[in-house]
């Protein structure tokens, strides 16, 4: 099993679910997050005093999925979270040793 | 201080605090609507008209739309002896100086334009909005109030409007028609994203603005008087009235009684009542209020069908509202109120110029707004770019946030 | 060392955190998640407008423990999060390489 991390635009959230369960995988955890990375954050002004915010809001969403499920759920996240622009986000993959569901006790790919 | 009533001055001075109150209450309402990217960007289109207008007010606003209804434009427009406020100190205006009305009127001015920023919500330039708002104030709002409440043609023609179903909301309504349909649907029209993002403020808003209605409607009788104390009671009764009945609605078709309910219930109720307040007896504001409820209702899920982005429902509230208040007002006035008879005292005199009066100011503000909507589409552009409206209206346009966490 | 990772109903953080204790467990990190699984969303009205939200809010965990402890760990947090309805949450373990204690520099199992 493998765990997938990706950020992303906020707004991409549904388009991502979309193309994940079109695959598939039904399952998947968000929250919001600050990034900072290649994207320009923003200047805020507040009486005339100027605060640049590098990190800009992303959302982080995790799924873990089976072996054979890893390039397809990247590629899926890659499409519906593109928009061509600096700041669509990247996708990490972890190895991931278990995973139970804590309903049931079941273990492994079962649990997904 | 000859011909002046103390205390008809001290009701209308204080009222038109509370009209004033109404704005950032509006602000409130709206904002709590949008989502968190774009509070401050909907806060603002009404708190920046509360700086505008009043300037606008002062300068030439209230003489176009209150100055002299003589000569040979006097039936459509004010004559220019206000400009600036002139003559306006130790003036009179029944029994009320001048200035007291002058500024109670200002108030009215404000939030009217304020009111249809709800359709345009989360897209809309900020610098377009500041144009648009003074040359709506002076090109539509000015002339109309000067044709219902300044002595123009309709006035003449006896059109009855007590504090505002025509002049307020149907002519804001019919403009936020006109921008919702221009400007386009925003970009995640029927996206569970777009729900609103903090009701509490909402209904705070809601509260602000029952309150302030006081002023809005009592004051309008322009003297501390029995038709002020109708008023008064219209006011709250029609509130509560469609407040229950948007909820029984929503109940039965959705199966939940909702706060959002509640609170536009209650705005509705109060607009609707708006035009009769001063008309209508107490029972009468109850039929109203109830019918608001019912048909405000009705006419938010129409644009759904339509297909216009009424972002924030002002169509469905305040133009539903303000055309079905002034018509009722045809069927319910009782003469010992406000002067006049509808259909219960066996009068049908009010029908066709409360139709009229409808027909003439809807039209007239629909389409007016329409060319200026257009006119600054072309030269300074009038919906955010897609990457702003993505990102937001708070930090793009005001380069501030809302929340920060 | 592992990294356990447990996405649980809101209200069972309390109870997560005493199992956890009971065995010798003492530092977790907890935040706020929208999950999106078999537990079904809710709808929300508007005005009469219907949206549905797939997405329900979660409490994750994380908890990085010696490899000695992972079983201990699992069964206590699962045992502690159950409610037997759908939506009681997983629980997933990953490798952990390292793990530091930021005020003293200890490293390994030193530091958790």
């Amino acid at each position: 099993m493998k765990k997938i991390e990706a950020i992303i635009r906020p707004h991409k959230l549904d388009d991502v679910k979309e193309a994940l369960s079109a695959i598939g995988i039904q399952g998947m955890t968000a929250y919001e997050v600050r990034g900072f990375g290649r994207q320009k954050g923003h200047t805020e002004i507040y009486r005339g005093a100027e605060y640049t915010v590098d990190f800009v809001p992303k959302l982080k969403i995790e799924v873990v999925v089976d072996d054979d499920q890893v390039d397809g759920a990247e590629h899926a996240i890659m499409m519906a979270a593109r928009s061509d622009k600096i700041g669509d986000g990247k996708i990490f993959t972890y190895d991931a040793l278990s995973a139970v569901r804590i309903r049931t006790g079941e273990r492994g790919p079962e649990a997904l | 201080m000859a011909g002046v009533n103390a205390g008809d001055t001290a009701f209308v001075l204080v009222s038109a605090a509370l009209v004033l109150f109404m704005t950032p209450g509006l602000a409130l309402f709206y904002g709590g609507m949008v989502r968190t990217k774009n509070v401050l960007s909907m806060m603002m289109q009404s708190v920046f008209a509360i700086g505008t207008i009043t300037v606008v007010w002062l300068l030439i606003g209230y003489t176009l739309a209150f100055g002299p209804a003589t000569g040979p434009l006097g039936s459509f427009i004010g004559g220019l002896d206000h400009v600036g406020f002139a003559g306006v100190l130790g003036g009179r205006t029944g029994t009320l100086p001048m200035g007291a009305f002058a500024i109670y009127q200002c108030m009215f001015a404000i939030i009217t334009p304020a009111l249809m920023t709800g359709a345009f919500a989360e897209r809309m330039r900020f610098r377009s909005w500041a144009i648009l708002s003074v040359l709506w104030v002076l090109l539509v709002y000015a002339p109309v109030a000067h044709w219902i409440w300044g002595g123009g043609w309709l006035a003449q023609l006896g059109v009855k409007d007590f504090a505002g179903g025509l002049v307020v909301h149907a002519s804001s309504a019919a403009a936020a028609l006109a921008a919702a349909i221009v400007l386009g649907k925003r970009i995640d029209y029927g996206n569970p994203d777009i729900a609103p993002h903090n009701l509490t403020m909402t209904l705070l808003g809601t509260g602000i603005l029952w309150f302030g209605w006081f002023g809005f409607n009592a004051g309008s009788a322009l003297a501390a008087n029995d038709q002020a104390i109708a008023a008064f009671i219209a006011t709250q009764v029609a509130a509560a009235a469609g407040m229950l009945t948007w909820l029984l609605a929503e109940r039965f078709h959705t199966g939940r009684a909702t706060t959002l309910g509640a609170a536009t219930g209650a705005v509705a109720g109060l607009a609707t009542v708006t035009p009769a307040s001063g008309f209508v007896s107490p029972l009468g504001a109850l039929v109203i209020g109830m019918c608001a409820g019912a048909l405000c209702y009705w006419a938010v899920l129409l644009k759904d069908r339509l297909g216009y982005d009424d972002s924030l429902d002002v169509v469905g509230v305040h133009g539903a509202g303000g055309v079905f208040g002034t018509l009722a007002i045809a069927v319910l006035a009782v003469n010992g109120i406000g002067g006049v008879s509808g259909l219960i005292e066996g009068s049908t005199a009010l029908i066709v110029p409360q139709l009229i009066g409808t027909a003439v100011v809807v039209t007239y503000s629909f389409g007016l707004t329409w060319v200026m909507l257009k006119a600054i589409e072309k030269v300074f552009g009038l919906r955010v770019a897609k990457d702003v409206e993505v990102q937001g209206l708070d930090v793009t346009e005001h380069a501030e946030v809302g929340y920060s966490l």
